[in-house]
């Protein structure tokens, strides 16, 4: 407790609020205008389609694939490298139903096309548009089924003007994974779904921890501003909050390296969502409930000696 | 004392991490190679069947591991894959067509372990290869085919209530009977509400409009789908798959996984076939000869033959396709032309016996049903068109009261006969189902998913160990531990439940290391804040866990309330994950707050301590 101010605590947050507004906006605007100009590239889960995963004995040359596929009568075959150069994935528009099949005997003949090159079926996914359609429908579902269970919870504990924090932090935090993943056109599948629920769910927990130790603040402080409170709060809970998001990265980020390429997606939106979480339950959340005009008596309500003790 | 437990809170945790490490075991034993052999229909399975087996595979120079016997089918194991191969051909090649022969793996978990019911997880389709469908039941032809039967249900009450009628007609989802004048209406209202309860009656002019009610609505929909995984089931015991899922997702989608299996063109011969028979009586006073469809005598339907001559059958049905019970290929022992034996149920064989009654000396028709997916070009798009094959493959003679039993004739060949048994044995679908979804996965890429999975898990939880020790010094040591615990009890509960570990599950998992320690950080930092304000090395430790509890539960809570929320709502990747995340959060809060509790007050709680090191 050395360098501490005369307020007791070592960071003024709260100073760098403003600026953390702006950022916060701006980052939000620039994700909601590509998420609405460009929007998610949506992987087959969502669209339909079909997906064959490859693996060849040598590398292999993704233009020729691409020309092989187009010669069999697929439009605009998506070919990319998966992993290794030896893998190859290759996304179809959705096709018509239950020709699967089919579809699957001509794609093994067009890429069997040049005897020197073996191709070996890893993976093939045939799913159709209506069942893209539901997930994408009980997604969105689930998404604000969560966030009303999350801020009817946080109200109920806590106060209503929490709530809206914790719940704006969270949207904050889902815009801006959302926003990743639009501007870099990354693939948006159903275990980035998952993993951006996950995350709603990991910085709500981030937030809370700060809400817990305000509100135990407030009734264990008598004077001081509600501006110092929060602040004091913050930089108590600091080494924590940095140190689980810290280990939580390093389990996303070893997810990200090693995990193949089947969790890299997952793994990167995690990894955005805990950078941006840990942000975000800081500035955004009580940055929020201060502006919303949170005061002591509005949590001291739940103590019995409560509110008649904090007239000055 | 303060930082001590009661015994009975020791010993508590101590049973339950026993347990868990006890059920959490049969993960780590491995897989035989082996081959299951499951009796079909009437074949027997027993002791015989096993010496059979042994002296099989002895001839042939095979040695298995061991032979369990159990109800429904003869485990064989063996010591690598390729003895499996050869012995599978092997016994597939000399049992006969009684027995289903499937490649397996079983999990070699020791006896021990598996008389006090601990098995492994079972792994889903991207961990261990094979293929998964998911089916879209047409529930409204369901529905229809109800409404069908209602109608013809309608028209023979009325005509046994001796009540006149002028017509019903079924249309619009709705069934409209009309009457000479007011007085039959009434009557016939009467009768109708009494006997046909799942009706719900109109009346407009004179004539009574009837609906199906939304009860026997839903309740046709819901017993479709039910059906339809039955006969599934069946028809997937034929293929000889060994471990399939058949399982209702939503209300009218079944997932289909079938591990092991490559060829989904075979396994969609098998499950997407919606073949049935019905069987009614020919027309025998009208010519079918130069009559359009839709304008046939009244209570007749124009059908063809295979040769595609136009024959009169009578609207009404006498039995239909759900109400076989068995069916078998074989040769008439008269004409020796293939033929297929047929039984039927209970309601099938009384109304077959009434109707052959009434009917000596008249033909009567099999009528073959297959609905099928067809795909046509329309302006460059394809557009998947249901198309519906009915075709009389049959026409006899009635020369007797046909029973329980009777056999068809007529069939092409002896390899159309054992289809057509295959497909009737194994019961109908009640209704058209379609393929909306199917995933292949490659046994290797199975293989690679469960390595690189398990990898990451494993260096994600030595780099978070090393951080803790480094951090938090013997505190860390005694975190990592409640670790371990922590992924022990997650293994035990999910092989506990017999949950489908997943490659998402696997990342659910490596996530809730991540998260799980905070239960531990949250702990550890207040301690170090309360020795910082300067109290007591045991009231800082005391302090520490109780202050900690109540924001860890709160944080916690609503992880939970969102992986709950992706349990219910989600499928496939998204369910996999959630089931682990819940898990894991529920068993970090144990692991966290009770072990952690119980070690640190084994190593600090009963003495003076000079320094924390923390």
């Amino acid at each position: 407790m050395t360098d501490t101010n005369s307020r007791g605590y070592k960071i003024d947050f709260m100073r760098w609020s403003w600026p953390a507004v702006i950022l916060s906006a701006v980052l939000s605007v620039v994700s909601i205008v590509s998420l609405g100009w460009q929007g998610l590239n949506f992987a087959i889960d969502f669209t339909g389609g079909t997906i064959i995963e490859v693996a060849y004995q040598e590398p292999a040359d993704l233009e020729e694939v691409r020309q092989q596929l187009r010669d069999a009568g697929f439009a605009n075959p998506i070919v990319q490298h998966f992993g290794t150069t030896r893998e190859v994935l290759i996304r179809l528009a959705p096709q018509a139903e239950l020709t699967s099949t089919d579809l699957r005997a001509r794609i093994m003949d067009a890429l069997g096309k040049n005897p020197q090159v073996q191709a070996e079926l890893h993976r093939v996914e045939f799913v159709g548009p209506q069942v893209g359609e539901d997930l994408a429908e009980s997604a969105v579902v689930a998404l604000l089924l969560a966030i009303l269970g999350i801020l009817a919870y946080v109200a109920w504990r806590f106060e209503y003007r929490f709530s809206f924090g914790a719940i704006l932090a969270s949207a904050h935090d889902i815009v801006l994974i959302l926003g990743v993943f639009s501007v870099f056109q990354l693939d948006f599948d159903l275990s980035v779904l998952a993993a951006v629920l996950a995350i709603l769910g990991y910085s709500i927990n981030d937030t809370i921890v700060i809400f817990d130790r305000i509100r135990e603040n407030f009734r264990k402080i008598r004077r001081g501003e509600v501006l110092d409170i929060i602040n004091l709060s913050i930089n108590e809970t600091l080494s924590r909050t940095l140190m689980t998001s810290f280990l939580t990265l390093l389990a996303c980020t070893s997810m990200a390296i090693w995990g193949g390429e089947v969790l890299r997606n997952f793994a990167l939106a995690l990894i955005v969502g805990i950078v941006v979480g840990t942000y975000s339950s800081i500035y955004v959340a009580s940055a929020l409930a201060y502006r919303l005009g949170i005061s002591r008596a509005d949590l001291l309500l739940p103590e019995k000696e409560g509110a008649t003790d904090n007239r000055p | 004392m303060r930082n001590r437990f009661p015994l009975w809170k020791n010993l508590l945790i101590i049973a339950v991490l026993m347990l868990a490490a006890i059920y959490s075991l049969p993960n780590f034993f491995g897989e035989d190679p082996s081959v299951q052999i499951s009796p079909l229909r009437s074949a027997k399975l027993d002791e015989a069947t096993r010496v059979q087996v042994e002296k099989l595979l002895s001839d042939g120079g095979m040695k298995p591991k061991s032979l369990e016997l159990s109800e429904k089918r003869l485990l064989v194991r063996f010591m690598e894959t390729e003895t499996q191969l050869k012995a599978a051909d092997l016994l597939s090649g000399s049992l006969g067509s009684n027995y289903t022969v499937a490649l397996n793996l079983a999990p070699s978990t020791p006896g021990w372990l598996r008389a006090i019911n601990a098995q492994p997880m079972y792994l889903g389709l991207d961990l261990r290869g094979g293929v998964h469908f998911l089916m879209q039941v047409d529930t409204e032809a369901a529905v229809r085919q109800a409404e069908e039967r209602y109608a013809e249900d309608v028209r023979s009450l009325l005509r046994e209530s001796k009540i006149r009628y002028l017509s019903v007609d079924r249309n619009n989802r709705t069934i409209e009977v009309k009457f000479p004048d007011d007085q039959t209406l009434a009557q016939a209202r009467d009768v109708l509400r009494r006997e046909l309860r799942g009706l719900e009656l109109d009346g407009s002019g004179n004539a009574i409009q009837a609906r199906l009610s939304e009860i026997e609505r839903r309740e046709t929909r819901r017993l479709a789908v039910a059906q339809n995984i039955t006969t599934l089931r069946n028809r997937i015991n034929e293929l000889g798959v060994a471990e399939p899922v058949i399982q209702q997702q939503g209300e009218d989608r079944i997932v289909v996984q079938l591990p092991g299996v490559q060829d989904t063109a075979r396994a969609k011969e098998i499950l997407g076939a919606t073949a049935t028979l019905e069987f009614r009586l020919v027309d025998t006073e009208h010519s079918a000869q130069g009559l359009e469809e839709g304008k046939t005598p009244l209570g007749t339907r124009l059908y063809q033959d295979r040769s595609g001559r136009p024959i009169l059958l009578q609207r009404k049905i006498i039995v239909t396709g759900d109400q076989i019970v068995d069916a078998s290929s074989g040769l008439d022992s008269q004409s020796g032309s293939p033929a297929v034996f047929v039984t039927l149920n209970g309601i099938g064989a009384r109304k077959m016996s009434d109707i052959t009654r009434e009917n000596i000396g008249k033909p009567m028709a099999v009528v073959y049903i297959e609905t099928k997916t067809e795909t046509r070009e329309v302006d460059g798009r394809k557009i998947a068109t249901k198309k519906k094959i009915e075709e009389v493959i049959n026409v006899a003679t009635i020369r007797d009261r046909f029973s329980k039993r009777f056999q068809i004739t007529g069939l092409d060949s002896t390899e159309e006969a054992r289809n057509l048994s295959l497909l009737l044995r194994a019961g109908a679908l009640a209704a058209p189902v379609d393929i909306v979804e199917e995933r292949t996965v490659g046994p290797s890429l199975g293989k690679e998913n469960i390595e690189q999975g398990t990898r990451s898990f494993i260096i994600g939880f030595v780099l978070i160990a090393a951080v803790m020790i480094l951090y938090y010094k013997v505190f860390g040591i005694i975190a990592n531990i409640t670790l371990l615990f922590n992924v022990a009890l997650i293994l035990s509960i999910l092989s506990l439940l017999q949950a489908t570990l997943t490659l998402p599950g696997i990342a659910g998992i490596t996530l809730t290391i991540g998260m799980a320690v905070d239960a531990n950080v949250l702990i550890y930092e207040r301690i170090k804040e309360e020795l910082r304000n300067g109290n007591s090395i045991q009231s800082s430790i005391y302090a520490g866990f109780e202050r900690a509890f109540s924001t860890i539960f709160d944080s916690n809570i609503t992880t939970l309330l969102a992986a709950i929320m992706l349990f219910s709502i989600g499928s496939g990747p998204v369910k996999g994950f959630a089931v682990t995340l819940t898990i894991g959060i529920l068993t970090s809060m144990f692991t966290a707050v009770m072990c952690t509790r119980m070690l640190v007050n084994f190593v600090y709680g009963q003495r003076r301590v000079a320094k924390l090191w923390i």
